[in-house]
This record gives structure tokens, C-alpha cells and sequence, in this order.
């Protein structure tokens, strides 16, 4: 494997764009690095992006947080091809929260390849047309007459060379072109742009170095701990601080009034200490009485309960009903219902959310692991009445994600401690803490009603989907698109959904929505397939069809073509339809999200004792025509895959308005020894590229279960995965 | 009270309470931050260090039953020479995701090649199953040690 390393620039929280000036297509001219000046041995900026060093080395800014998701190695990349650099001269450094510099910045939807694949490379190439600017000035010569090699502008007429490093100081002066008019490479001429390259920060991981958020120090600091109520929202009703103040190394502890919204500051009570030991000590002192509150008596029994009434009484909407489903239903040779389930999940960051704060000159200093900084800056000057452009936010590498830092509760929280205790503040949460204030995958029900004829030609499908919301509101993640397949290939089809309220907070979770209805939809329709008699892949080929483009235009629409032909592809490659031995079996599962399209073939082998081992994972994927990173890829298509498969075997419950688990012996991840063989295959379609932190873990789920089905002759139809109920006999 | 302790071959003082889980004294008394913190009951492995060449979990491991034993954290680890051979695999396969977790996979599979210089999927399993990955590299975390024990191509 070809692979090429560079360095990253270390840990450096202060390192922060300054603006200087506008400039063209949204770019901005100036940049410097904080604590430099502009003599002449600094890098010269090229744009918000890129700065040149006198010695050639090229400093990238990466715009997005990096939470595991190779976010700061694949966008400079970008840029950096077009700039036409060796990535071996190419360091990287993370932006701070800027969105007038770079607008929005996040991570989430694996949105960052479709939303800055033109727009880096045009970065880079507008950098490199600012080099070439500035030598056909230098040279008296036409522009358009000279070309670069990596680092390097030459114009082979005259056998004039004049390095980056030397062109830099110039290159900074020469008016930025427009993006849109800058011409971009041919994929054929990549050098970086497809090469297996390893994160930029590898190094720092495999050293101990600091780089995540928990790993933040401040001269001065003090450490949190902070504890909520077990039931969301709770008011503090009396608290023991005095016995909290008398551990050792406690300077503090506090009521936090707080308010109503999952998303910012709730009640509390906070203990600032001088080491976080001591401060968790003291909270532990603490026999805090919470106030009684609206939603203590919610249960997943009272949901369940709640659910099944529900789905019998007529729906309180349709969201879509396209021909006759009754009148379909009742003229099919065979029907089949089928009730299915899945659970709450948590998010299970392995680093624990946390935070630093420093209030300092009027204004309010972050470094936070987060996904979207700029909404947490919002939060933090709405809660301390500041203006927001007296919060500053840096953003940290994310030790995991998984849509959890999409809300930064515990940004408001860190800012409002450290401003009261009037230090510099690192709050750091238990792992308890993070499991139960999480903002949770939702539960789910879906009555299913499907018919097919005789020849097993699927002829109607109706989804009653009970969930939780209230009024017009669904609760977040908590919704399902009436766009959702297998709307638009069925001819009847109807989708339904009534909803009850829920006093837990929800939240995206890595392919939100699509983690749980590829498993619902994926497994009744291998519930038709079987009850037709049909092959479960001939039954998907069928479904798709011969339609194409289904809906508008790629970006809205859903490619029948594109599915089809990572189905065959994943059937192919898995030896779909040879014999197995007894109790054990293959599935297979296909899903569309994140303009991504994924099949997925498990063979699992099932127990005597029910106990399920998936064995091997094939994936066929179809991201576009480009994969940027192949090693990051599939580091990203292997771990959703994994994620998908240990989310089937946990699940957090509700009592009396809590989360009844709290750490890893009761919601138990997928350790090594479970971890299946994958193989994965990408058809390189003409697309652009798209995103893949997501996309693969959704059919994962319904391809064990089918797979199940396959070995045990059981159907899956609520989740997690319960032994008793697989056994053999 | 003051303990001496012996971290990555530097003496070293924590004047810390004796219940004080060894994590912590790491992390904040000491500022060795590359030991992580993911679980606090013996559940991720985030924590793991050596203790006289040793895995354990520093989240459960009071200060005062240190006593004299050389503790090695991840900081340290290319001192060893096989630390610096699991670094090495590990950086070339490009193992971490976010790379949270992999401080304590690298001193777990440190502590197994040490032992066991050709171990098999069971022995690495065995091994390494008390390391949770959330970002789930174990596909690579595998391949990362065989390549480390001269087992791949
Ligand atoms: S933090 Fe020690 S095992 Fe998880
Ligand atoms: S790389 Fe993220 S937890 Fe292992």
C-alpha cells in the first residue's frame, strides 16, 4: 500500500484566523497565525485556507471538527491537490469556530464531501493561480504559460523554476480570482486526491499527545463536576453543599438554576475543585433532593403500553397513501402483518462530554469536542447574556461523535460554572452522566401490512409508524420521510404515524432515522419474500425494477439503477444462494442515505443457545465516482458496520422518567471478539463523490436479522437481539 | 500525602489522597493526558498503563497500591521496544478513528507481544476484548498486530 505520511501541527488552542479584508467567492485574503508577525520569514496567505512558508511548507486550515471521521486529513487534501503540493509539505490546523471566514462549519450528514468537493479543490486552485500570478509578474510573462509541478511554478520556455516557498510573499498581494472560474484538474492527474493517506494526526494518537477536549489545561484551572437531575429538567429541591465543601480540594459548590431546554443549561448542581477527582468526590457528598416533576412516571413499559393502543386506533395522520392499500390488501393472495420494535439508544461517545472555560476581558473562551461550534456559541451567549461575539469557541478533536456534540448542553454548562467559580474551568462529565443526559436514537414501533399475489410480486404495503411528538411536532429524530423506501415502487403503499409525548430528550444519531427503518423496512421485506416465495435478492431486484432515477434529480431523488447494482454486486461477491450448514445463514439488506447506496450481505452463525455471532459482512457501496482517502474510507464503512451490528445488542430503557443504564457493563459495546470479517467492493458510478461516515451502517442491521432468519427460521422483529428467543427448539 | 511515584523510567511526586485512582494522578497531578478516561469502572480499557510491564486499569487503581512498581503509560511507550513496534503498526495502517480509545489498545497489545510475541485471533481476542473501541477499529486494531508481531505481509 502506497501510503504517504506528513505531519500535523501539535495542539494550539490560540492559533486563530484573523480577518483582514474581504475577498472574492466568499474568500477571505488575509490570514495570520496568532502570536506572529509579519516578518519575512512567516508564511504569506494565500487565503483563509492556505499560507506559503519561505521553505515551502504549506499550512492547510481544516474548516470541519474532526470527531473520527478523517475530516482534517480529507479537506486539506483537497486543497491541496489543486495547489499542486507534495502532501509531505502540507501541515494542517484546525480552524476555530469562524463562520464569516468559512461559513458553515460542522460535522454531521456526512455533508462534508458533497459541500466542499468543488468548492476546496477551487480554494486550492485559486491558490495556485495566485502563485502563477505572481511568477509570470516576476518573469514578465504570460500566466497562461506557465504550469506547476508539486511546490514548484515552471515556464518551460525559458527553464525558469521559482519555488513556492520563494513566490509566497507575492503570491499573497495578487488579486484572488474567482472560484467558479479557476479551472480544476482532471481526475487522471491526482496525486494526492485517491491515495491511501493516514490521518494527520495519527502520530499525536499513537504518542499520548493532547488533542482531545478532556485534555485541555489552562494555567490556573480548576475542575467540574456537575450533577442533573435523573429525570430531564428536574429542579434542585435541597442539596448538601457544605458537605461537598468539606472534601478535600473542594473550593465550591453551587446551585445552577438553569432552565427548561434539553439543548442548554438544566438544573444543577455544580462542585469546582482542584482536581477533577476531588470534585466528583465532592458531588458524590452532595444528596441532592430533586424536585417532582411532570414526566417522573414515564416508563418504556408506559411507552410500549401506550404504543399499542396506538397502532389499533385509526392513526393520527397519513403522510402519504398512494392507490387503494384496503382494496390492494384484500385482493392479494397472501397478507402478512407483523408488529415491529426498536429501542432507545445511547450515543456512547468514548470520550465523555466535556468542556473548558475561561471568562476572561468581557469575554467567554471555549475549547470544546463538538460538532457544531457555532449553535454552542449561541447557547453560551444566550445563557450568560453575553453578545455572541464575545464568545470565542476552538474547537478540539472529538473522541467520537456519532451526532451526540451536534448539542452542546455542556458547553452552556462549562461557561456558567467557570464564570461563577471566576477561573478558568474544565468540567468533565462521568460516564453516568453521559449515558443518562444524552439526547437519544428514539424508539420506535411500526405495524406493518403487506400483500403479494401469486407470484409473489409485492401488490400492497402499509406502515402504521407510532412515535413520539406532540401536537404537530415530531420529537427530534423521531420522524420518517413519506419519501422513504419502499414509497414510489409500490403502487399501494401508505404510510401512517400517530405519535405520544416523550419527556426524554432525542437527538440524530449516526444515520439518524435510517438506522432504524432500514431494519424495520428491510426486514418486512424479506417477511414478504419468504411468504411469496421468493428469493430475498430477486425479491429486492423486483421492488427496484427497471426504474432509474426515481424522483427529481440525483441529489433529491433515489436511483433505482444505482441500488440495483450494488444489490447484485453484494450477492455476487458474498456467493449469495449457496447451501449452509444448519444454524447458520445469510442476509441480505439495502439502504439509501446520505446520497450514499449500500447492500450488505451478513452471514451469521446462531448458537444453540441463541447466542448470534455474525461472522463475515460483505458491503457494496456506491459513493460516486471518487473515493478521496481509500484508507479513511474504509476505516469508515468497517467501524459503521461494527456500530451497526453492536447497536443490536443494547438498548437503554426508561423508569420512572430515568435512564436505567449508565455505563458499559449495562449497555454493552461490541468488543473484538465479536468483530466480523468485512469485505467491502465500491462501484465507481458517475457521481460526485459523497460522504461516508454514515450510509453504511443502516442496511447492516436488517442483513443480521434476515440472516437470523436464514440460520433459525426466526424473525427479528424487536430489538436488541434476546438469546432466549433464538435458541434452537 | 506525597507518593513517590516511578512513571516512564522519572521518578516522580503526587501529593494526592490515597484513594485517588492512579487515572487521575496521571492525568491532572502529573499532566500525562494521553491515559483516557472512558469508563471509571474497569469496563473500556481507555485507561490501561503498565505496572512493571503489566496491563491494568488505572481508573480502579488507587495511588496507594502503586507502591514501588514502574508504571509505563502511553507517553512512555516507545521506550519499549515493542511499544515502539505496536506504534509503528498502528500508525501505518492508520488504525484510529477519532483515536480515543487506541492509547490504552496500543499498552494492551504491548502487553500481549511482550508475552506473547505470535499470538493467534483467539490469543488477541482474549487479549484485547477488554478494550472497547466505540469508533470500532477492530478490524485494524487485528491487523495492526500481526503486522507488529511480523505475522503479515
Ligand atoms: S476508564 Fe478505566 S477501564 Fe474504562
Ligand atoms: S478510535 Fe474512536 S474509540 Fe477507538
Amino acid at each position: 500500500m502506497g501510503i504517504i505520511s506528513n505531519i500535523t501541527e501539535g495542539f494550539s488552542p490560540s492559533r486563530r484566523a484573523v480577518l483582514a479584508g474581504g475577498g472574492a467567492g466568499g474568500l477571505v485574503l488575509a490570514f495570520s497565525l496568532a502570536g506572529k508577525g509579519a516578518a519575512a520569514d512567516t508564511p504569506a496567505a494565500l487565503n483563509a485556507y492556505v499560507a506559503v512558508a519561505p521553505d515551502g511548507i504549506v499550512t492547510i486550515v481544516s474548516k470541519n471538527p474532526e470527531i473520527g471521521q478523517g475530516i482534517k486529513t480529507s479537506l486539506p487534501m483537497l486543497i491541496a491537490e489543486e495547489l499542486d503540493v507534495d502532501w509531505v509539505n502540507v501541515r494542517t490546523v484546525q480552524a476555530d469556530n469562524d463562520p464569516v471566514a468559512y461559513g458553515r462549519q460542522f460535522a454531521g450528514g456526512s455533508m462534508a464531501t458533497p459541500l466542499h468537493w468543488d468548492q476546496l479543490r477551487q480554494v486550492g486552485a485559486a491558490g495556485r493561480a495566485m502563485l502563477l500570478a505572481a511568477a509570470a509578474a516576476d518573469w514578465g510573462v504570460e500566466a497562461a504559460s506557465l504550469t506547476t509541478e508539486p511546490g514548484v511554478v515552471v515556464h518551460a520556455a525559458s527553464r525558469r523554476r521559482a519555488t513556492y516557498g520563494a513566490l509566497a510573499a507575492k503570491a499573497a498581494t495578487q488579486t484572488a480570482p474567482e472560484l467558479s472560474s479557476v479551472p480544476l484538474k482532471d481526475a487522471s492527474a491526482y496525486r494526492i486526491i485517491g491515495q491511501p493517506i493516514p490521518q494527520v494526526d495519527t502520530a499525536a494518537i499513537v504518542t499520548g499527545q493532547p488533542l482531545f477536549g478532556i485534555d485541555m489545561r489552562l494555567p490556573g484551572m480548576l475542575y467540574a463536576a456537575y450533577a442533573k437531575a435523573p429525570v430531564f429538567g428536574a429542579k434542585v429541591a435541597s442539596a448538601d453543599l457544605a458537605a461537598a465543601q468539606g472534601v478535600k480540594g473542594v473550593r465550591r459548590a453551587f446551585v445552577v438554576e438553569g432552565g427548561t431546554e434539553f439543548d442548554g443549561l438544566l438544573p444543577g448542581v455544580a462542585v469546582v475543585a482542584d482536581s477533577w477527582w476531588a470534585a466528583n468526590k465532592g458531588r458524590q457528598g452532595l444528596n441532592v433532593q430533586w424536585a417532582d416533576h411532570s414526566t417522573s412516571s414515564q416508563s418504556t413499559q408506559g411507552y410500549a403500553g401506550q404504543a399499542r393502543s396506538l397502532a389499533e386506533a385509526k392513526a393520527g395522520k397519513t403522510l402519504r397513501h398512494d392507490g387503494d392499500v384496503e382494496a390492494a390488501l384484500s385482493g392479494s393472495a397472501k397478507t402478512v402483518e407483523a408488529d415491529y420494535f426498536y429501542p432507545f439508544l445511547s450515543h456512547a461517545t468514548l470520550e465523555p462530554q466535556n468542556c473548558t472555560a475561561h471568562f476572561h476581558d468581557g469575554k467567554m473562551e471555549i475549547w470544546a469536542p463538538t460538532q457544531l461550534p457555532e449553535p454552542g456559541r449561541q447557547i453560551v451567549a444566550k445563557t450568560l447574556g453575553l453578545a455572541p461575539e464575545n464568545v470565542i469557541v476552538h474547537m478540539t478533536r472529538s473522541g467520537g461523535g456519532f451526532g451526540r456534540r451536534l448539542m452542546n448542553d455542556y458547553m452552556a454548562e462549562a461557561a456558567w460554572i467557570a464564570k461563577e467559580a471566576g477561573a478558568p474551568v474544565k468540567l468533565v462529565w462521568t460516564r453516568e452522566d453521559d449515558m443518562r443526559h444524552d439526547f437519544y436514537r428514539p424508539a420506535g414501533f411500526h405495524h406493518f401490512r403487506g400483500g403479494i399475489d401469486d407470484a409473489g410480486n409485492v401488490t400492497a404495503w402499509a406502515n402504521h409508524f407510532v412515535t413520539f411528538g406532540e401536537g404537530e411536532a415530531t420529537a427530534r429524530s423521531a420522524g420518517m420521510a413519506p419519501t422513504e423506501f419502499p414509497a414510489r415502487f409500490i403502487d399501494n403503499y401508505r404510510l401512517d404515524v400517530s405519535m405520544m409525548p416523550l419527556g426524554v430528550p432525542t437527538g440524530p444519531l449516526r444515520a439518524p432515522g435510517s438506522n432504524a427503518i432500514a431494519f424495520v423496512v428491510q426486514s418486512f421485506i424479506d417477511e414478504l419474500a419468504h411468504a411469496g416465495g421468493v428469493d430475498p435478492v430477486e425479491m429486492r431486484l423486483r421492488l427496484l425494477g427497471d426504474r432509474g432515477l426515481v424522483g427529481d434529480d440525483a441529489r433529491s431523488g433515489y436511483d433505482a439503477a444505482r441500488m440495483a447494482a450494488v444489490v447484485r454486486l453484494a450477492a455476487e461477491k458474498s456467493a449469495w444462494g449457496e447451501g449452509l450448514e444448519p444454524r447458520r445463514g445469510k442476509g441480505i439488506a439495502f439502504h439509501y442515505s446520505h446520497l450514499g447506496y449500500f447492500a450488505e450481505v451478513a452471514e451469521v452463525v446462531v448458537a444453540e443457545d441463541g447466542t448470534v455471532k455474525v461472522e463475515k459482512v460483505w458491503v457494496a457501496a456506491d459513493v460516486g465516482r471518487q473515493i478521496i482517502n481509500p484508507l479513511g474510507a474504509l476505516n469508515q464503512i468497517e467501524g459503521s458496520v461494527i456500530d451497526g451490528i453492536s447497536e443490536m445488542f443494547g438498548e437503554i430503557t426508561i423508569k420512572d422518567g430515568q435512564v436505567e443504564q449508565g455505563n458499559f457493563d449495562t449497555f454493552p459495546l461490541l468488543r473484538i471478539d465479536a468483530a466480523p470479517v468485512i469485505e467491502t467492493h465500491f462501484i465507481k458510478s458517475d457521481n460526485p463523490p459523497t460522504g461516508l461516515g454514515e450510509p453504511a451502517l443502516p442496511p447492516v442491521v436488517p442483513a443480521v436479522t434476515n440472516a437470523i432468519f436464514a440460520a433459525t427460521g426466526k424473525r427479528v422483529r424487536s430489538l436488541p437481539l434476546r438469546a432466549e428467543e433464538l435458541a434452537a427448539g | 500525602m506525597a507518593y513517590e511515584l516511578n512513571v516512564n523510567g522519572k521518578a516522580m511526586t503526587a501529593d494526592v489522597d490515597a484513594d485517588t485512582p492512579l487515572l487521575w494522578v496521571l492525568r491532572d497531578t502529573l499532566g500525562l493526558v494521553g491515559t483516557k478516561y472512558g469508563c471509571g469502572i474497569a469496563q473500556c480499557g481507555a485507561c490501561t498503563v503498565h505496572a512493571d510491564g503489566a496491563p491494568i486499569r488505572a481508573c480502579v487503581t488507587p495511588i496507594e497500591a502503586i507502591g514501588g512498581a514502574q508504571i509505563t503509560t502511553i507517553e512512555g511507550a516507545a521506550s519499549l521496544e515493542v511499544g515502539a513496534r505496536v506504534q509503528q503498526a498502528w500508525s501505518e495502517l492508520d488504525v484510529a478513528q477519532c483515536g480515543y480509545c487506541q492509547p490504552g489498545q496500543i499498552m494492551s497489545a504491548t502487553a500481549l507481544l511482550a508475552e506473547n510475541p505470535a499470538p493467534s485471533d483467539a490469543d488477541i481476542d482474549a487479549a484485547m476484548a477488554g478494550n472497547i473501541c466505540r469508533c470500532a477499529t477492530y478490524v485494524r486494531i487485528r491487523a495492526a498486530i500481526k503486522r507488529a508481531a511480523g505475522q503479515e505481509a
